[in-house]
């Protein structure tokens, strides 16, 4: 007997656990490094940021747990079908599924299993359209059936429902106090610990948000967060909460999954582009002559074609390499992956000319500045100095750059899906979404909540991430305040 | 000047160049025309005759740069290279997929395009200009940090949604106009005022944020504290003062995207079912026809270029400092 199932590593889970420990790095650097530590203090100060902090911090939970993908162990069948079946094998003769799952599909396993027929609305209990059925007695009625999993636990549904409704969010309200408690607790924990003071005062001075962090704002979003959360857990097993769409999955469950591809997109394609806006920026500013020529012609020719046309013929020509070239991937969720990576690099290359013209415009000011004068002066090498003294002082730029650009291209995604040039559409997204929800705006009566869903994740989203941007570049860009 | 303009002219050359090589590598030489044949015909259906006559229909049977089997000129220009690349400079494009000529069909789909994106572009800008400055006047006080939060705010919403939003509202609900359609004349008047008013509504939020930084950065400046100082109002100091001095980094933000207001809005005209460059773009990409996205990216690249010109015109205008020389 093996594992019950075989890890998968696909690209992008690669590429966002190095981001993972790429930012556990910088946290352990920034905590050794006065000024750096000072600027993310600033951060933190500000209650916008911490509450935006808060809810990024869940989103990306959800996209992480989204990201440990595995290949379920299908049960044992007898060795003349798997023979008939190869490259299914695994080692030991397990038999591994060719449907990739990740953590979260695991634990959000009842709402990706329940699936309804067709279309029900948010909380129903019947499908959302008529349906001709056999009446035991002869004859045929035209009857809105009831759903296969949506308050099958009820007897009596139209009696019972509001009431099963108030009951479940309640005890989940209690389950999020508890939870909250805790945090409160951890928190008051850390700040008395932090400034020595007695367990009271550190409590009082949490709640009337008198700590040098704004711990009241984070602890204000989480208690939403929580009530939010824990409501979800207690009522979608037996409801859908946001319905259910038109091949009759779970709506929230798709909200969900969408976070991820929103968090690689916004994520991975500045990752991919910052070694070559950083390196030929630099270079610009730093060397000039013909290498400023030449990385200014570059940038200008990729400037010059319209972003979503050079983007459009770049996803055209890579959607005819995947196509023709089958035999490179294993299963579906390896291909779709290889698509969303393939957008990264593409929206990377389009994009990083901004990062590029902005760097090259700080290292000209740089090299003029009396410390680099005075390396040069002492015989230090280029490569030295570009190391030791630029790079250093043009990283808040990139910070800045990192996360001015997230908002932006969570946005882009849903556009570009939505053109037909963005991810695969087995790729569950919110341009996906919206692209499947907008053919059903013109259905009587109208099916709007794949449309609301994606709405509510996606501004909740790029909200945070807007208000977020804002304080870090407020603390990190010295023309500001 | 002219001497200037006539280099930058120049200038845009090898700009032009490069941006024709671009496309032709990623168009012809990162999947050859068998793969693409291959893919437009279907992989399944793909038989090495069917994938011949679509080559010969769009003439990706020659060879790339040197036709060894012509003779004289024609071995440099009957091949790919020459007739799906070079032809681009004189504006011959070809013909698109459905055998329209394309450069015809670009001339009929410039005028609703225009429109559409001319109005949205003068609204935007004077509600934005006009908003920023309400929210300079009022700085420090709740309207402007309201003001900012509801910018902030509207510009974490997808402009899908404004359009969806905005269709279903006042077309459906109110039945004030048409969902989509396009009329010619006086009558497109009731098809454009919804997609007009979306897209100003879609694309306040950011831009205004944006002039309020410029007109913040300005009002810090010692000539505006003179101003005040020697007595004059507070609307005359952000009207006569710095408006005009924030006209620099307005105009390297709007001038340049002028001339791109030809190539109209992907998503609106295409939402709006209006007959313009975007939707015939959109229908280009989902049809897979290369001949017009290709196109589309050169005539985009050279209206970027006029559009940098044209910034650079616009300086001379508004500063008497900047010479061009």
């Amino acid at each position: 007997m093996g594992m019950g199932f075989q890890p998968v590593i696909l690209w992008t889970d690669a590429l966002l656990f190095l981001l993972l420990l790429a930012c556990v790095l910088a946290a352990l650097h920034v905590r050794d490094t006065a000024p750096l530590g000072d600027a993310w203090r600033k951060v933190g100060r500000r209650p916008t940021g911490m509450a935006a902090a808060t809810v990024l911090s869940a989103f990306v939970l959800v996209g992480l747990l989204d990201s440990l993908h595995y290949r379920p162990r299908l049960p044992d069948v007898p060795a003349a079908a798997q023979s008939a079946a190869p490259g299914a094998a695994g080692k030991g003769g397990a038999v591994y599924s060719s449907e990739v799952l990740s953590a979260l599909d695991a634990l959000l396993a009842p709402l990706r299993l329940q699936t309804e027929k067709t279309y029900s609305a948010p909380f129903a209990y019947t499908l959302y359209q008529r349906e001709t059925v056999q009446v035991p007695g002869g004859g045929q009625q035209r009857v809105y059936p009831r759903l296969v999993h949506g308050a099958s636990h009820l007897a009596d549904p139209g009696a019972q429902r509001s009431g099963d409704v108030a009951l479940r969010t309640l005890s989940a309200l209690g389950l999020a106090a508890a939870g909250w408690g805790v945090a409160l607790l951890l928190v008051v924990w850390g700040v008395a610990r932090a400034d020595r003071l007695p367990w009271g005062e550190a409590a009082s001075a949490v709640l009337r948000g008198r700590t040098v962090l704004a711990w009241r704002a984070a602890l204000a979003t989480l208690a939403v967060l929580l009530a939010i959360v824990s409501a979800w857990t207690m009522l979608a097993p037996h409801y859908h909460v946001f319905g259910t769409d038109k091949v009759g999955q779970d709506v929230l469950y798709l909200a969900l999954k969408s976070v991820r591809t929103a968090l690689v997109i916004g994520t991975i394609t500045t990752l991919v582009m910052m070694p070559f806006a950083v390196a030929l920026g630099i270079a610009a500013g730093y060397l000039g002559g013909w290498v400023d020529d030449a990385v200014q012609y570059v940038y200008t020719v990729l400037n010059a074609i319209p972003g979503v046309l050079l983007i459009a013929a770049a996803v055209l020509m890579m959607q005819v390499v995947i196509d023709t070239h089958p035999q490179w991937f294993d299963t579906a969720a390896q291909r779709s992956d290889a698509r969303l990576l393939a957008l990264c690099f593409i929206l990377g290359i389009t994009s990083w000319t901004g990062l590029a013209r902005l760097l090259r415009g700080e290292t000209l000011k740089l090299r003029e500045l009396e410390y680099v004068q005075a390396a040069r002066a002492f015989g230090v090498g280029t490569a030295a100095i570009l190391r030791r003294h630029i790079l250093p002082n043009v990283m808040h730029i990139v910070l800045i750059a990192l996360v001015m650009d997230f908002s932006g291209l969570v946005l882009a995604e849903a556009v570009l899906s939505y053109v037909g040039i963005g991810v695969d559409p087995t790729t569950i997204s919110f341009g996906t979404m919206i692209n499947m929800a907008r053919a059903e705006l013109a259905r009587e009566p109208m099916v709007w909540w794949s449309l609301a869903a994606a709405f509510v994740f996606m501004f909740v989203l790029v909200l945070a991430a807007n208000l977020f941007a804002d304080v870090v570049r407020d603390a990190f860009d010295p023309r500001r305040g | 000047m002219f001497a200037y303009l006539l280099r930058r002219a120049l200038y845009a050359i090898p700009i032009l160049i490069g941006v024709n090589l671009l496309t032709f590598v990623l168009f012809f030489v990162v999947n050859s025309p068998d793969d693409m044949a291959r893919m437009q015909i279907g992989v399944k259906r793909a038989t090495p005759e069917a994938i011949e006559r679509w080559k010969v229909e769009r003439g990706y049977d020659k060879p790339m740069f040197f036709n060894s089997a012509a003779s004289g000129t024609a071995r440099v220009t009957d091949t790919i290279f020459f007739d799906k690349s070079l032809r681009m400079f004189a504006f011959d494009f070809g013909r698109a997929d459905d055998g329209r000529d394309i450069a015809q069909e670009i001339r009929d789909r410039m005028g609703p395009s225009l429109a559409i994106a001319l109005p949205t572009f003068v609204l935007g800008l004077l509600a934005a200009i006009s908003f920023a400055l309400l929210l300079v006047f009022f700085r420090a006080t709740y309207l402007d940090f309201w003001g900012v939060v509801a910018c902030v705010a509207m510009m974490s919403i997808s402009s899908l949604f404004y359009i969806i939003g905005g269709q279903w509202l006042v077309s459906k609900l109110w039945s004030l106009v048409p969902i989509s359609g396009y009329a010619s004349g006086l009558d497109s008047a009731r098809f454009l005022m919804l997609p007009v008013a979306i897209s100003v509504i879609a694309g306040i939020g950011s831009s205004t944020r944006w002039y309020r930084t410029i007109f913040l950065e300005e009002i810090s400046k010692d000539y505006v504290r003179t101003a005040r100082a020697k007595g004059l109002s507070e609307l005359r100091v952000l009207f006569r003062h710095v408006l005009k001095n924030a006209m620099i980094p307005i105009l390297t933000g709007v001038v340049v995207v002028i001339p791109l207001l030809f190539m109209g809005s992907l998503l609106v005209e295409s939402f709006f079912a209006i007959p313009g460059l975007g939707s015939y773009t959109i229908d280009a990409i989902n049809a897979q026809d290369f001949a017009v996205v290709r196109a589309m990216v050169f005539i985009g690249s050279v209206l970027y270029i006029v559009g940098l010109i044209l910034t650079d015109i616009s300086y001379t205008l508004v500063d008497p400092r900047v010479r061009l020389e």
